[in-house]
């Protein structure tokens, strides 16, 4: 270790944590690189150190798919950082996305021991740490199963389906994905913009999974080239369907069709998943006007923000129903948007929109909001109150009020249960659904959530799929 | 002990098939006609239904409406060469692959015998509505089709069409064949003369169909209407192709392509296609997709 840095750490308090290098504001608003850059190596062993290694660890039972948290940092301080990777990988088969996207001060980081006097140790960075090391080598094949002779069908490649495909593979299980779009990956390649997760890193994961012998088939929609009657028939042992939430919301206020205003999915869509921020040289056009509001709280609203700032927008403002104190996007991404000059309008929600002859948004109505009792989110209900509308000059309008799932299996799939908003009805512990051999996890049967949590519930499908199937 | 099998290897991603295109036809000026391989959605799909496909890795996703798909395994697609991406498809020939395609999407049409049924199709709606008038015809239903364009070399699939109709009529704009004038004149005049129609699709440019869902209002006649507004996924997810229907928001890609006729706000659907034409234009200044220079910055 060099001096200098040795002296930090010394000087160090334990009860810090090592700061990760950002690009800075005015430099990151005008590209799509990453902002967050990762942890150098002297910083991994350094925050590393901070670790207590308790011998009961709290840490491990924030993680929804139960990395063995303790066990992989120590590792780094020994700067076995192959060793640490497959520590993380025994569990966890999609490590640079999570080190990157997941809420770990929601869970893992909630627990640790650190985090009652000062900073928990940042298990995500360190995670992130040797995943991105790891995916600077070339790709170690794991060793190759022998194959049990079992098959199962997995529905959308997103980090559900994608978490299903590795552990079945992992066990000897023949898994084909279906993928609807173009390219496997799901929210994480049309969803979760390149400035926050590189889509080289989904395709690198992407390709692990591959490399375990999963086979993918991409522009496979099912529910319309195959149903799940089909592929049970044809010779599938289970079907795991992960298809997400991908259906937007919308608010249903009059002039919500006017042209400039977009579902968060469809700005997402074209800026992510088509590369409409490369325009013209990627064909699919994006377009962003001067004075854009973003309605909505959660994490796709201040990607939806973040993005449109990157494209050019000269104002743009969140415009969310409750107080900031509610919202549902991570604190970090929260202060990530208002360092890059994002701006807030709390407690306003949209009422109708008006627009030109040309059928374009030129202005919203919004009424002003104050809090009520708590509904069933546990938050306080936002209260319209009565005469406080106001108009808002705007160009463009994104709307990210939440997503249910996509409808297309769910009607197509006799004796399939839903609830009302077409969410999968599964036993939560094994994840299997009203009919036999049929599963489902992620978003699909538990609603909007977390990239981990749908992984978590893919884990737990395909632990009893595999439970059911060498019965 | 059991010999071991190895994994699959790392490979390219497994698509479907390779989308070859195996013929290509010129129907009219700037309307091609390809016929691709794809077997797993032939063996599919269901008059009504459409495909999304990507040309190259850095296109964009379009739509284009299935129109014969066949034992082979071949589908047959027409388009016309609006924009950039269709332009950029048109520039494929025999033997080329199309990088992806998916399908069949949407729902298909409610195909049964109807009794008598009108087909009212204009342009390239053709390709969309023939078909639906084969389905009509072999479920027994009585097909009267009536085909139109601006003039007779833009007239598409006469002879199919006329092969799945029992009667069959013909307008031009200019009156280079058949009725001088509009599809829906000659809809409003079988009309009047008692045909008794059951249902009437009416498939071609929105204003036609606007048209022709007005001609059949005031006589009650249930009238379809297959839409096509601007798609990205064509799934479900991004809602670009959001259209009103008795006041409420459907999505044409999932909930459609084929809705009421009388519920549709063609107004905005008018004013929703016109979206990106700014774009459009300024792709094509940029990138002339049949060869040449950039002419946007020679001031």
């Amino acid at each position: 270790m060099p001096p200098a840095l040795m002296q930090q750490q010394q000087l160090q308090n334990r009860w810090q944590a090592i700061p990760m290098s950002s690009q800075k504001p005015a430099e990151r608003i005008n590209n799509f690189s990453e902002v967050a850059k990762g942890y150098t190596e002297e910083q991994a062993l350094a925050e590393a150190s901070r670790c207590l290694t308790c011998p009961n660890p709290q840490c491990v039972q924030g993680c929804p798919v139960n990395v063995d948290i303790p066990a992989f940092i120590k590792l780094i301080t020994e700067h076995k950082y192959a060793d640490a990777i497959r520590k993380v990988k025994e569990k966890n088969s999609l490590p640079a996305i999570c080190g990157r996207v997941c809420p770990q001060e929601e869970q893992c980081q909630k627990y640790c021991v650190l985090g009652k006097k000062g900073d928990a140790v940042s298990i995500g960075r360190l995670e992130r740490f040797v995943a991105d090391l790891e995916l600077t080598k070339p790709l170690t094949i794991p060793k190759p199963q022998t194959l049990n002779g079992k098959k199962v069908a997995v529905l959308g490649a997103g980090p559900a389906g994608l978490t299903v495909a590795a552990d079945l593979a992992k066990r000897g299980y023949k898994v084909v994905v279906y993928e609807a779009l173009h390219v496997a990956g799901g929210v994480l390649v049309y969803g979760i913009p390149e400035f926050r997760l590189p889509k080289k890193i989904v395709q690198a994961e992407v390709d692990y999974i591959k490399a375990l012998g999963v086979e993918l088939r991409t522009d496979s929609l099912i529910g319309r080239l195959f149903t799940i009657d089909e592929l049970l028939e044809e010779g599938f042992d289970a079907v795991f369907i992960g298809t997400g939430a991908g259906l937007p919301k919308f608010l249903g206020v009059p002039g919500e069709n006017l042209n400039g205003i977009y579902s968060a999915n469809e700005f997402l869509i074209r800026v992510n998943l088509m590369k409409s921020y490369k325009f013209p040289q990627f064909k699919t056009p994006i377009r962003v006007g001067k004075k854009v509001a973003v309605i909505g709280g959660g994490n796709v609203a201040l990607d939806s923000a973040r993005s449109a700032l990157r494209l050019g927008a000269e104002s743009v403002c969140l415009v969310y129903r409750r107080s900031r104190g509610e919202m549902p996007a991570r604190l970090e991404e929260i202060l990530h948007a208002e360092e890059e000059g994002i701006t807030c309008k709390f407690l306003a929600s949209p009422t109708r929109f008006l627009g030109d002859e040309q059928g374009r948004v030129t202005g919203m109505e919004y009424i002003a909001m104050k809090l009520g009792e708590p509904d069933e989110s546990g938050r306080r209900h936002p209260v319209p109150i009565k005469g406080s509308e106001v108009v808002m000059d705007v160009d463009t309008v994104i709307v990210a009020i939440g997503r249910t799932p996509n409808p297309i299996i769910q009607s197509t799939t006799q004796g399939l249960n839903t609830t009302k908003n077409g969410i999968i009805v599964v036993d939560t512990d094994t994840g299997q659904s009203s009919l036999d051999a049929v599963y489902a996890g992620g978003d699909v049967a538990t609603g909007e959530a977390t990239v981990i949590s749908a992984m978590g519930s893919g884990k737990k499908a395909a632990h009893s799929i595999h439970n059911s199937l060498t019965r | 002990m059991s010999k071991s099998k190895p994994a699959t290897q790392l490979k390219a991603e497994t698509k479907t098939n390779t989308h070859k295109i195996i013929a290509k036809q010129d129907l009219a000026s700037n309307i091609k006609q390809i016929q691709v391989l794809a077997p797993e959605i032939a063996q599919k799909a269901k008059a009504g239904q459409f495909v999304i496909l990507r040309v190259h890795e850095d296109s964009e996703r379009i739509p284009l409406t299935l129109v014969t798909w066949d034992n082979d395994g071949t589908i047959t697609l027409i388009f016309q060469e609006v924009g950039y991406s269709t332009i950029e498809l048109g520039k494929l020939t025999v033997g080329d692959e199309i990088l992806n395609i998916a399908g069949p999407l949407g729902k298909p049409s409610e195909i049964k015998n109807y009794g008598k049924v009108a087909v009212v199709c204009g342009g390239v709606g053709t390709a969309a509505a023939y078909p639906i008038a084969k389905a009509l015809k072999e479920a027994g239903s009585t097909v009267i089709s009536i085909i139109g364009a601006r003039n007779q070399q833009l007239l598409l699939l006469e002879e199919e069409m006329a092969k799945v109709s029992d009667e069959f009529f013909i307008s031009t704009d200019d009156g280079s064949k058949g009725h001088k004038g509009f599809v829906s004149d000659v809809l409003k005049t079988l009309i009047d003369k008692n045909y008794g129609f059951a249902t009437v699709y009416a498939i071609g440019p929105p204003i036609m169909m606007k048209v022709a869902s007005d001609v059949t209002r005031p006589y009650k006649i249930k009238t379809i209407v297959s839409l096509n507004p601007i798609m990205v996924d064509g799934m479900g997810m991004c809602g670009a192709c959001r259209v009103a229907v008795a006041n409420q928001t459907k999505f044409a890609c999932v909930d459609g392509p084929e809705f009421d006729a009388h519920q549709v706000d063609f107004k905005e659907l008018m004013q929703r296609l016109k979206g990106y034409v700014p774009e459009e234009k300024s792709i094509i200044q940029h990138l002339n997709p049949l060869g040449g220079k950039c002419t946007c910055h020679q001031h």
